[in-house]
C-alpha cells in the first residue's frame, strides 16, 4: 500500500526565516530557500508536528 | 492535523511584532492550545498583561484582553477578577515586567492566592528597550547595562512564587513547545494563584551580546539545562549541577481570594 503523505503548508509572508523549523525537524524534511522555509523531502516526513509547534510564527500547518 | 489557530487570532493581526526566533511566539501558541483544550468561553475568559516585548501577546487573541502599565498585569487583573470572579483570568509579560518594576504586585498576588495563573516570559532581558538587565539576568551576563558582566544574582522565578505563597507552580522553555500547553491548562484549571515560567530566548537582545551565535544555540541551550522533575529525582546533585527543573514544581490546595472575601462581605452585611 502507498503511504499516505502528509501536506506541509508554509505561508511565506508569515515567515520570518529563523531556522527553528529545519534545525529541529527529526528527519530533515524542510530547509531554508533564500529567507524563508520550504519543504525538500516531503517521504521522510513523519508527521510528528515539531516544526508546526516550535514555528514562532504560527507560518507552518501540517496536515496529516 | 494541523491546529486551528486562527479561531484565536484577531483578524489582520500576523504577522506579529516579535523578532525573528523570539520565543513568545510559541508561548503564546500554547496559550491559545491550552485556552482551546479547555474549552474556554472567549467572552468569559480575561487576557491581561503589563508593558514589554512579552506583554504585546494579548493584543493578538481574541479574548478580552487589557494591555495595561509596565509591572501592573496583577493589578488591574486583580481589579478584574474581583469584579467578575467567575471569569478565566491569565496574566502574561516578561521577566522585567513581572520582577522588577512588578515584582511587589507579584508576590502580593501571590499571597493573596486569587484564582489566576500568570504565564512569566523569562527570556533574562528588557528586550523591548534594548536590552538592559532585569533581576532574571544570569551572573556575569552582559546586558547593555553590565557590559562587564552583571554581578547581581538572578531571581528563580519559581522559588519566588512558591515562596511568596502561589499554590500551583511549574516551569517549561520554548524549546519544550509540546509541554507549554499542558502546563498552562493545568495552571489554569487550579484554584487558586498559578504561576508558569516559561524559559524563553531573546536572540536580538540577549542571545547576541552573549556570544550565541544563532537562535538554535538559544533553543539548544534550553533543550539541554531543562531536567523534568522526575528524571531530577535520580540525579545526583552533580549531575543536576548547571540544570533547571521542568514540569509542575509545586502544587497545594488553600483557601482561594476571592471565596474569602466573598464571605467576608455575607459577614458584613450580617452586621449590625
Ligand atoms: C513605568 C515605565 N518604566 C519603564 C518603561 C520602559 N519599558 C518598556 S518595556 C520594559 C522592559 C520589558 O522587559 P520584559 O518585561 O522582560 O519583557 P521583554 O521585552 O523582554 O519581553 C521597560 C523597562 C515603561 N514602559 N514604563
Ligand atoms: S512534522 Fe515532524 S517530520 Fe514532518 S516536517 Fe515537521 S518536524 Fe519534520
Ligand atoms: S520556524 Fe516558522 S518562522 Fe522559523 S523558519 Fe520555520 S516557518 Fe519560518
Ligand atoms: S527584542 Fe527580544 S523579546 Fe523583543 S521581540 Fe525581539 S527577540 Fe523577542
Amino acid at each position: 500500500m502507498e503511504k499516505k503523505l502528509p501536506t506541509i503548508e508554509i505561508i511565506e509572508k508569515y515567515c520570518k526565516g529563523c531556522h527553528i523549523c529545519v534545525e529541529f525537524c527529526p528527519t530533515k524534511v524542510l530547509e531554508m530557500q533564500g529567507f524563508v522555509a520550504a519543504v525538500k523531502n516531503l517521504e521522510a516526513c513523519i508527521k510528528c508536528m515539531q516544526c508546526e509547534l516550535r514555528c514562532p510564527d504560527f507560518a507552518i500547518k501540517v496536515t496529516a | 492535523m494541523a491546529f486551528d489557530y486562527d479561531k484565536y487570532i484577531r483578524p489582520g493581526k500576523l504577522p506579529h511584532i516579535w523578532c525573528p526566533g523570539c520565543g513568545h511566539g510559541i508561548v503564546m501558541k500554547g496559550l491559545i492550545r491550552a485556552i482551546d483544550s479547555l474549552g474556554l468561553d472567549k467572552n468569559n475568559t480575561a487576557i491581561v498583561s503589563g508593558i514589554g516585548c512579552a506583554s504585546r501577546l494579548p493584543g493578538y487573541i481574541d479574548c478580552c484582553t487589557l494591555h495595561t502599565a509596565h509591572g501592573r498585569a496583577a493589578a488591574f487583573a486583580t481589579g478584574v477578577k474581583m469584579a467578575k470572579p467567575e471569569m478565566n483570568v491569565i496574566l502574561c509579560g516578561g521577566d522585567g515586567d513581572g520582577t522588577a518594576i512588578g515584582g511587589n504586585h507579584f508576590i502580593h498576588a501571590c499571597r493573596r492566592n486569587i484564582d489566576m495563573t500568570y504565564i512569566i516570559m523569562n527570556n533574562n532581558i528588557y528586550g523591548m528597550t534594548g536590552g538592559q538587565f532585569s533581576p532574571c539576568t544570569p551572573t556575569g551576563a552582559k546586558a547593555s547595562t553590565t557590559p562587564y558582566g552583571n554581578p547581581d544574582p538572578a531571581f528563580d522565578v519559581a522559588k519566588l512564587a512558591i515562596g511568596a505563597g502561589a499554590t500551583f507552580v511549574a516551569r517549561g522553555t520554548a524549546y519544550h513547545a509540546t509541554q507549554i500547553d499542558k502546563l498552562i491548562a493545568e495552571a489554569i484549571q487550579h484554584k487558586g494563584f498559578s504561576v508558569v515560567e516559561i524559559l524563553d530566548d531573546c536572540p536580538t537582545t540577549y542571545g547576541r551580546r552573549n556570544k550565541f551565535k544563532s537562535v538554535i544555540e538559544m533553543m539548544n541551550r534550553l533543550k539541554d539545562i531543562a531536567v523534568p522533575v522526575k528524571a531530577a529525582e535520580k540525579m545526583t546533585p552533580e549531575q543536576l549541577e548547571g540544570k533547571v527543573l521542568t514540569g509542575v514544581l509545586y502544587k497545594q490546595e488553600k483557601p482561594e481570594y476571592t471565596t474569602e472575601y466573598a464571605k467576608v462581605i455575607e459577614r458584613a452585611k450580617g452586621a449590625k
